[in-house]
């Protein structure tokens, strides 16, 4: 089957590889909609979404009243309502970019996809090689660089629905957006002094930022602390970058943009059936993404445990189990991915435990805390790495 | 570089730039110069300056046009004004295409270009470490002049954006 694979054409491989990935993301963003519903009234003590069954999985005895207290199935009811439902279009609207713009949200949100590493496998020589769609030696600047693209949706979108409430909050997220892009460039800047230190080869490369926290990088900065994540070493970085993250993510507390108390729902105001749908797969979509960017950058990547890399982890299988699956370069991909997604999710479940923890900022304190506390943080905690990084390099 | 590839990013290029100057609708003209900044870092993706196209994306297309955007929604409905034809515009369009012509006139007389590198050699752009090199060492003096400069410009909006009496004004 891996030869199989490897004699297809490049073209078809990239095919489906892209379409394997989005296989995933997008079955994701719509059960986050779900898990959001569902976390949401665990929070708030109540049962939340129980009610929706296909009939024939309410025939399975124990199972199908199980699957239905989850609330599962109202993905599907959720999904088939904004799909068969009337498409309506205001009269008010710039009708061209009323319509490109949950387009244009879908675009960015899938497109950084390409860029982030998801896994890896080992080769024959036992080095691990990273699996990703674009092996990009810019990593984290085209992510930046395609993701900062998605402000224009919004933006669009509140220009378009020519009304009030829509384009207050199109005019927030246009600040909002680029304020925080800031602070989150010039935190993720000590990682990648510290991976390009002197002597390396230079790199914005995501897959190498892991590579580093597996501690299986040639000659280490300091060879004792292999394997231990940024998050431990840069705490800081790791803070602001996940403040800016749920900021560019318009998560609780930064969803000024659609606060719906205010602004009933700003920039989709106006919107309805599927239109309204694909700002909500992008906004998870974006959100998967961020949680995969923060867990490759702070978070160890596809290593399982802070000082325990991926490798060592498939070599104690192999010693345990003595079979030779347990190195077989499917088995560790897919378990290197596993434990990724497994992250990523974890990832999601904080988002949505933060937004019933934390009251919604006012617009005006998103600012003062955008420009006047975070990005003097960012710059001191860049200056203080850059003289650390100086200072320990031998 | 492939041909076909060439000619779809520099007609793209081309024709959006057209759009900027021609559109009146002013937010029209903002998304054709975005259309124009996708084009024209398709162009540098083919020349192999990888670290450029992204920047590109980054500052102009992720930042400027997006407060150009932000402008013109706040201008509302006076940002549709009809552009008039004045003395002032006339002048000064003229001596900029005069600049322009005079640019390309000795590009053309003294102009050389460096010899492509050999196949198989990544350009100065492709990585980020070379870049960042000659930033640092050949071209240091513009790179320090235009810190310098946007130095000033911020320091001039923080002066403009202060009342008399030294209040700031509210957002």
């Amino acid at each position: 089957m891996v030869d199989l694979w490897f004699q297809l054409p490049p073209l078809v491989q990239g095919l489906l590889k892209g379409l394997a990935v989005i296989g995933v993301i997008f079955p994701i963003a719509g059960l986050c909609s779900m898990a959001e519903r569902k976390v949401a009234a665990w929070v708030q003590d109540r049962p939340g979404p129980n009610r929706a069954i296909v009939p024939w999985v309410a025939w399975v005895p124990l199972l199908g009243r199980f699957l239905q207290r989850l609330g599962l199935f109202h993905v599907l009811a959720d999904g088939g309502k904004m799909l068969f439902k009337e498409d309506s279009l205001p009269g008010h609207v710039n009708k061209f970019y009323f319509v490109l713009a949950p387009i244009l949200a879908m675009i960015p949100a899938l497109t950084t996809v390409t860029t982030v590493p998801f896994g890896a496998y080992l080769d024959g020589a036992g080095a691990l090689v990273p699996l990703g769609l674009g092996p990009l030696d810019l990593g984290i600047l085209a992510v930046f660089a395609v993701s900062s693209l998605g402000v224009y949706s919004l933006v669009l979108a509140g220009w378009a629905s020519n009304s009030k409430y829509p384009f207050l909050g199109s005019v927030r997220a246009s600040a909002q957006l680029i304020s925080y892009e800031l602070s989150m460039a010039l935190s993720v800047l000590p990682v990648f002094l510290w991976i390009n230190a002197p002597g390396r080869e230079g790199t914005l490369s995501l897959a190498r930022a892991v590579e580093f926290q597996s501690g299986s990088w040639q000659g280490g900065l300091t060879p004792g602390w292999g394997g231990a994540w940024f998050g431990f070493l840069m705490p800081l970085s790791a803070f602001i970058f996940l403040v800016a993250l749920f900021a560019e993510t318009n998560r609780t507390p930064f969803d000024t943009i659609e606060s719906e108390s205010d602004l009933v729902g700003s920039f989709h105001t106006e919107y309805g059936a599927f239109k309204w749908g694909l700002f909500f797969v992008a906004e998870y979509a974006h959100m998967v993404v961020g949680s995969g960017v923060f867990i490759l950058l702070f978070g160890g990547g596809w290593n399982p445990l802070p000082w325990v890399p991926l490798a060592d982890l498939v070599g104690w299988l192999h010693h345990l189990t003595g079979a030779a699956w347990a190195v077989a370069p499917l088995f560790v991909g897919a378990l290197s991915i596993v434990i990724f997604l497994t992250k990523v999710l974890l990832m999601i479940f904080f988002f949505m435990m933060i937004r019933w923890t934390v009251p919604r900022f006012r617009y005006d304190q998103v600012m003062k805390l955008g420009w006047q506390k975070l990005l003097p943080l960012a710059i001191a905690n860049l200056i203080f790495y850059a003289v650390a990084i100086a200072w320990i390099q031998p | 570089m492939s041909p076909a590839l060439f000619t779809l990013f520099a007609a793209l290029t081309l024709a959006s730039a057209v759009g900027v100057v021609a559109n009146k609708n002013v937010v029209n003209a903002a998304m054709c110069f975005l259309l124009g900044l996708v084009g024209v870092a398709g162009l540098f993706v083919q020349l192999d300056a990888y670290l450029l196209a992204f920047l590109l994306l980054l500052v102009y297309a992720g930042a400027v046009v997006v407060l150009f955007l932000f402008i013109v929604m706040l201008l509302g409905p006076q940002g549709r004004a009809a552009w008039r034809l004045t003395p002032g515009a006339v002048v000064g369009g003229l001596v900029a295409g005069a600049l322009l012509l005079a640019g390309w006139g000795s590009l053309l007389v003294h102009g050389r270009l460096d010899p492509p590198p050999p196949d198989g050699a990544p350009g100065v752009g492709a990585a980020l470490k070379p870049y960042a090199y000659q930033l640092f060492t050949t071209y240091l003096l513009p790179v320090q002049v235009m810190g310098f400069l946007l130095l000033v410009a911020m320091l001039g909006v923080i002066v403009l954006s202060r009342k008399a009496d030294g209040t700031e004004k509210a957002p």
